[in-house]
């Protein structure tokens, strides 16, 4: 080992194909499908999914490597999470919204994947990579509980009878739940992972994930929500009402033992997801940071880098600042999904990286817009509308505030008893 | 490939940086810094760990090849200890890294072996003057050319042991480039301030003004010869110094407030259970994280001659400036009154934290 900061290969290889990609299909719709709001973009799901098909990339758990007869290891190291946080960090610059539309399992899968059996994994996220694109989607939030999932009052209770999960409750802020849950001829059956508890006096060892398929009598989609950004992306309420489901469709262990490792395993998606969330903000950040560059250069100012801090000029520090902050979260979810890859714990890297991205994306696109003046403030170019995506990167998957409790436990080795 | 773990190698080094750092460097910070006193058998000691050594090459006397990332790794963890004594013990450097970086072969040859002798020599650079618009790219100390010689007129500011100097590194303008000239002990026309400069940290640490009048050297001692060096290179490798220098300081100043913020009591429990002490310290645990990462970066741009290196060490300083302020301020703030006062570390790191802004020129690796 040593230390490195190339680019895998074949994260290399991609990079041109997925910029094309941003451009051509993503770029030059964002402005209709923000201005339309819960259309679907057909074209891009469907260009996606043929595409993931060929070259079997893209869900956000990333596929084992297979180990060939007689290897003991693979050949390469493993850069699956890697190669996931270029992904969207490229396609978030095309359009985040869109990028939000990506067929392929997103949260859902990526759940299914860290907590579910082998029979599982084959049984619900096979789908992904069949003749239509095909969604899935996490279902956390309620109403009443937003970041703190303990308080989580969706319940499954056990049908002994019949062997079926009977599941109650109504779930918000659900990313892709349209496209999951209501049937459409253009896409395939997809499902949602639904956390409830399974003993409301268990606290959060009670809480166990269930995945509940498109079309299951009693859950329906209630509402779709109307946001200030990544409006291509529906985020839907549903409510589950006796909804039943087999038995085996509880992602872990079926026991109550009074452990918290139900909940632990949905801790243990965001270790992987929080930086590849980062990723998308970053991609939003540099394509504002982009867009200010271009129109300096338009109006021939030049960045003078190395110049002492006193001598430069405001909008010329602004920049720098800019670069500082987008280049070093960059590299913080770079080192968490390398720790992912490798097997290392992540947790304080993967919060750290989170953190960071939702301050620094924030930060830069609303300088952005600043700096600009009008420019910046019109519809006429997508700048306003980054400002407007950015934001979401410093709530979902963790707020800031939730991550820096995370941080803060970690660095200073407490439990959540002894800081609240 | 990405990969964030140093090389066994640099990890055997930066463990017997960190016990040098942890054993020697920390327990006589405070007193260096009070009584201004430089305990010169601590600098030998850090001078045996042969980070400069091992960054020259065997021909010019040394044992090894430079590499950026190793030497931001080591600074990192000496300045942890402390920042005037890391400074010192890294002085030579100044002088011999551009002569490593941009020298003729026969300045190599003449001027590396002396320097990386066993014993640590008071060898150094002379960067800064004292201007608030200071900037190494318009320095106000001039070379012109007359003859066979270089003459050096002009006013440097915080040079390190500039007193007992064997030889310095007097970087000037010459023609609207700044070119640094090799200036040996004893050459007439070079004035050194009686009194040490007094700053604001750094007590430790000899720095002078040095005054040049009429300095005259031959040409053969313009950095690189007849046709004078790159100075971007220069400044990459002092920057990228310098910004893990603020992490290791920073990191120091972290880890003792947040230590202290877990024992002491407030209201009935540890003041480190209060979220608002807490996401200090988790903002302070990031940003060091951060500026870090920048700073490997910048340092694996450098050794792999990567384009943009200059402007990602550039960042990285940048970066660094501001991260070192926000962390040492909010390690004095986390002790309360008692972050005020001299018998804790933090007020000396925060006085440190600021000087980032003005050191480029004190360090390179």
């Amino acid at each position: 080992m040593t230390i490195e900061f190339e680019a895998p290969k074949p994260i290399q290889k991609q990079q041109f194909v997925l910029e094309t990609v941003a451009t051509e299909m993503m770029r030059s719709k964002s402005r209709y499908f923000d201005e339309h709001e819960h259309e679907i973009p057909y074209d891009y799901i469907e260009f996606m999914h043929t595409a993931m098909r060929a070259t079997g990339a893209g869900a956000l758990a990333p596929r084992k490597e297979k180990k060939k007869e007689g290897e003991d290891k693979p050949k390469h190291p493993p850069i699956g999470y890697q190669m996931l946080a270029h992904m969207l960090e490229v396609l978030s610059w095309g359009d985040v919204g869109m990028y939000l539309c990506t067929p392929g399992g997103g949260l859902g899968a990526a759940a299914v994947e860290a907590a579910g059996t082998p029979e599982q994994k084959e049984k619900f996220l096979s789908r992904f990579m069949g003749e239509k694109p095909t969604f899935a989607a996490m279902c956390m939030t309620e109403p009443q509980a937003g970041s703190d999932t303990s308080a989580i009052r969706t319940t499954a209770v056990l049908d002994k009878e019949t062997n079926e999960w009977v599941i109650n409750g109504e779930k918000i802020f659900v990313t892709a739940g349209d496209k999951a849950m209501t049937l459409r001829e253009q896409f395939g059956k997809g499902f949602i992972v639904v956390w409830a508890t399974i003993d409301p006096s268990a606290g959060r060892a009670g809480m166990r994930a269930f995945v509940v398929e498109a079309g299951t009598p009693g859950v329906r989609v209630e509402k779709l929500e109307h946001k200030m950004g990544i409006r291509c992306s529906d985020t839907a309420t549903i409510v589950l009402q006796d909804v039943r489901v087999p038995f085996d469709h509880i992602l872990g262990s079926p026991t109550v033992e009074k452990t918290t490792k139900g909940f632990k395993g949905a801790m243990a998606t965001f270790d992987a997801t929080r930086p590849l969330v980062a990723a998308t903000g970053i991609g939003v950040a540099r394509a504002a940071l982009e867009f200010v560059k271009e129109k300096l250069a338009e109006a021939g100012i030049e960045i003078r880098y190395g110049l002492p801090r006193n001598k430069l000029t405001s909008i010329e520090r602004d920049v720098i600042d800019m670069e500082v902050m987008l280049r070093s979260a960059w590299l913080m979810t770079i080192k968490a999904v390398w720790m992912a890859d490798n097997k290392m714990p992540n947790a304080l890297s993967a919060s750290m990286s989170k953190l960071k991205a939702g301050d620094v994306v924030t930060k830069i696109t609303q300088k952005a817009v600043e700096m600009m003046g009008p420019l910046g403030y019109s519809r006429e170019f997508l700048l306003e509308k980054w400002f407007r995506d950015a934001k979401i990167t410093d709530i979902y998957e963790g707020t800031g505030q939730i991550n820096r409790l995370v941080v803060a436990r970690n660095i200073l080795g407490y439990r959540g008893s002894q800081l609240r | 490939m990405y990969s964030f773990e140093p090389s066994e190698e640099q990890k055997m080094l930066i463990d017997a940086v960190r016990r040098y750092a942890e054993n020697d460097v920390r327990p006589a910070a405070r007193e260096a810094e009070e009584t201004g006193e430089l305990p010169m058998s601590l600098v030998n000691k850090g001078w045996e760990l042969g980070l400069l050594q091992a960054s020259i090459p065997e021909e010019y006397g040394g044992f090894g090849e430079r590499s950026a990332v190793t030497g931001v790794l080591a600074a990192e963890e000496m300045a942890w200890g402390d920042l005037a004594i890391t400074l010192a013990v890294m002085t030579p450097g100044l002088f011999a890294v551009p002569i490593l970086l941009a020298g003729t072969e026969e300045q190599k040859k003449e001027y590396l072996p002396p320097v990386i002798e066993a014993e640590w020599r008071p060898y150094t650079a002379a960067l800064i003057e004292y201007a608030f618009d200071f900037d190494p790219f318009e320095l106000k100390t001039t070379a012109t050319a007359q003859g066979d010689s270089y003459v050096l007129n002009g006013e440097k500011a915080y040079v390190p042991f500039a007193k007992d100097a064997e030889a310095m590194l007097v970087y000037a303008n010459l023609e609207g480039k700044t070119q640094g000239f090799i200036v040996p002990k004893g050459t007439k026309g070079v004035q050194v301030a009686e009194e040490r400069e007094k700053l604001m940290s750094l007590n430790a640490l000899p720095l002078y003004r040095v005054t040049l009048e009429n300095v005259r050297v031959p040409k053969a001692n313009r950095l690189g010869g007849e046709a004078g060096h790159a100075f971007e290179p220069i400044l990459a490798a002092q920057y990228v110094a310098l910004s893990s220098m603020a992490v290791g300081v920073s990191k120091a100043a972290f880890e003792y407030s947040r230590d202290y913020a877990k024992e002491r009591e407030v209201f009935g429990v540890k003041v480190a259970q209060k979220q608002a002490i807490a996401f200090m310290l988790a903002e302070m645990a990031t940003d060091i994280e951060a500026i870090r990462l920048l700073t490997w970066e910048a340092a694996w741009k450098i050794d792999t001659g990567k384009e943009d290196a200059f402007k990602e060490a550039y960042l990285a300083m940048t970066g660094a400036m501001d991260m070192a302020m926000m962390v040492t301020d909010r390690a004095v703030q986390i002790l309360g009154g008692h972050g005020y006062i001299r018998e804790h570390p933090v007020e000396m790191w925060m006085r440190n934290g600021r000087g980032f802004a003005t050191f480029t020129g004190l360090a390179i690796v």
